[in-house]
């Protein structure tokens, strides 16, 4: 069930991660960085909370509240960094998104200091349940429950909305929808504002379970990549299988055989990249 | 005039013993190690227009078998490990770079950065044999068969090799000069520019890249063997994805549409991070600031603003 906790997680910054490479064709190294963000900002926001006098058993709502709000940052990058070069080779993009990182990883540290965070105390408030023979804390499945039910807002944004479809005609053909009339700019910042609050909200959902890192980010991006690399770059139904894949092999290469973790999971993407080249789910355009 | 000012540059770095403190003199033998790694890596990135984001696991091969070699089979001989590194790097790079090279663009570099982390993991959980997080130490190597046991750790570095590090990263540059004005050099540049034609044209695209992923890997198994010496040791954050990461950020710094332009890249890159570091702890901070005004104001790097009148692509000429 650790595995299960992890990959989604990893299913929500995967999913930030999608919806960027998918609309705007970039692959955001930044989303790991994202990730860590929202993992201090969730450990501030609930330390605030507890000290400001609020009940313990509700310490997920600032949770999560700060972590959908500091994915604002995504818009800042966008607007800041980004639009500069859309129309640039994406080896460019790439290397935008890998400044990125270099200045999220020392701007966490100047905010927080280099000495782990974390809110442990709170880890338990809802008790532990058994599962399937196993004690499994009832804070791990609020959590899954959650990155399902996000799955499935996504799922309904994409396929039964304006936004959505405008989305994915972005996605298919840029020139088209331009000349179609959709505005771009907007489409970008608002898209790549979504990529960066799921990766932020995945950051502070995951700080009750484990401690604040500044590692934390360039750590997570290479499971993300992993992630997305097995499901296919784009797709969303990807991210979950991939995440899946990865957090529940890992979780089992740990118990069974500790110098495999990660090993496997990349012999795993190098399978996937050699035998099926754009991910189980990875459409031919890609 | 490019010539003259290459000349002025090795003059100085031949002076630089003699004149500046230790302390710099030092800092000039990982500009050194990165210079021939970079002088590889732009031969794919610049000439072949494929970028790697995982270049530090050959840099880790070169490292990890200098260590290896010092630490473990007692053989001193820098020559050897020099080889050693190489065809370690040519041996990983075959199979590697047979996969890499099917792809281009983002794929190219999520699948090098893919096997890069392998290694990585690799060195990192077996322990046993890598030594783990820790490393393994990288005693002082013989130069030619002498070892100078006389001279301190610190007279030997900022002396015998030091030079023994220029002479290497001279001839590199030589052998990589003659590669890039070949045919074969110019074959690449087709199929950068474009790959069609290269084919249409009769160059096997896959079995060229596939060439240049070989030699740039070399360059960096050595690179890595020169970087072991100067700390004493070697260890696994070498080969860490933000280390490749950082190899691509000097090689845009210092302008990859030229053949110098990686080692300034590394040479600015190295004293830059070093004063950033003595000013303020957060360098990484300042150096994403940079790279964001490269990538977006001077995509041509250093050397592409100083030319201006030339394109910051290269075409091929003549």
């Amino acid at each position: 069930m650790g595995g299960v906790f992890h990959a989604a997680i990893l299913f929500l910054v995967s999913a930030g991660l999608q919806v960027v490479f998918g609309v705007q064709k970039i692959f955001n190294l930044a989303c790991g960085s994202f990730y860590a963000l929202g993992a201090y900002v969730g450990v501030s926001a609930v330390a605030w909370f507890i000290d400001a006098g609020g009940p313990p058993a509700l310490f997920v709502v600032p949770l999560v509240v700060a972590g959908v709000l500091i994915g604002g940052v995504g818009l800042v990058v966008e607007r800041g960094l980004l639009r500069f070069v859309y129309d640039r080779d994406e080896t460019f993009q790439l290397l935008l998104t890998f400044a990125v990182v270099l200045m999220m990883e020392d701007a966490i540290r100047m905010t927080w200091g280099t000495s782990p965070r974390s809110t442990s105390a709170l880890y338990l408030t809802y008790g532990q349940v058994r599962v399937f023979g196993a004690t499994v804390p009832v804070y791990n499945l609020i959590v899954i429950a959650a990155a399902v039910v996000i799955a499935a807002l996504i799922g309904w944004l994409l396929t039964r909305t304006t936004f959505g479809r405008i989305m994915r005609a972005t996605a298919d053909n840029r020139e088209m929808a331009e000349a179609l009339g959709v505005d771009m700019r907007r489409v970008y910042a608002k898209v790549f504002t979504l990529g960066t609050a799921l990766g932020t909200l995945g950051g502070a959902l995951v700080i009750p379970a484990t401690a604040a890192m500044s590692e934390m980010g360039v750590e997570l991006i290479v499971e993300a990549f992993a992630v997305v690399v097995i499901g296919g770059l784009g797709s969303m139904r990807g991210a979950l299988v991939g995440a899946l894949v990865v957090g529940v092999f890992r979780s089992v290469a740990i118990s069974v055989y500790p110098e495999l973790e990660m090993l496997l999971i990349y012999l795993i993407v190098i399978a996937v990249l050699v035998f099926r080249p754009h991910g189980l789910f990875g459409g031919a355009a890609a | 005039m490019r010539s003259a000012a290459v000349a002025a540059a090795l003059a100085a770095i031949i002076a630089v013993p003699w004149v500046a403190p230790t302390y710099h003199v030092l800092l000039m033998l990982p500009f050194m190690a990165y210079g021939i790694t970079l002088l590889g890596l732009n031969l794919l990135f610049g000439w072949t227009g494929l970028v790697s984001f995982g270049h530090a696991l050959f840099l880790g091969v070169g490292a990890y078998a200098g260590a290896f070699l010092t630490t473990n089979a007692k053989i001193r001989s820098l020559e050897l490990i020099l080889v050693v590194a190489a065809v370690a790097a040519a041996l990983v790079a075959a199979p590697v770079g047979a996969l890499c090279v099917r792809y281009v663009k983002i794929y190219f570099g999520m699948l090098t950065l893919a096997f890069g982390m392998v290694f990585y993991t690799f060195v990192l959980k077996f322990y046993r044999l890598t030594g783990g997080d820790e490393g393994i130490p990288f005693p002082r190597p013989a130069l030619f068969g002498r070892d100078f046991a006389e001279l301190s750790k610190t007279d030997y570095l900022a002396g015998p090799y030091y030079y023994y590090a220029l002479a290497v990263l001279v001839v590199a540059a030589v052998v990589m000069w003659r590669i890039v004005h070949s045919p074969f050099g110019l074959c690449l540049k087709t199929i950068r520019d474009n790959p069609t034609k290269a084919e249409t044209l009769g160059i096997g695209v896959s079995r060229y890249r596939w060439y240049a992923f070989l030699i740039s890997a070399v360059y960096a198994g050595v690179g890595g063997a020169l970087l072991g010496p100067p700390t004493g040791n070697v260890d696994p954050t070498l080969a860490y994805w933000t280390h490749s990461g950082n190899l691509v950020f000097m090689t845009l710094l210092g302008g990859f549409g030229s053949f110098f332009g990686p080692i300034l890249g590394a040479f600015v890159f190295i004293y830059l991070q070093d004063w950033v570091m003595s000013v303020v702890p957060y360098w990484r901070l300042v150096f994403g600031a940079i790279l964001a005004a490269v990538v977006i104001a001077a995509p041509g790097g250093l050397l592409g603003m100083v030319a201006r009148r030339r394109p910051p692509l290269p075409v091929a000429r003549g």
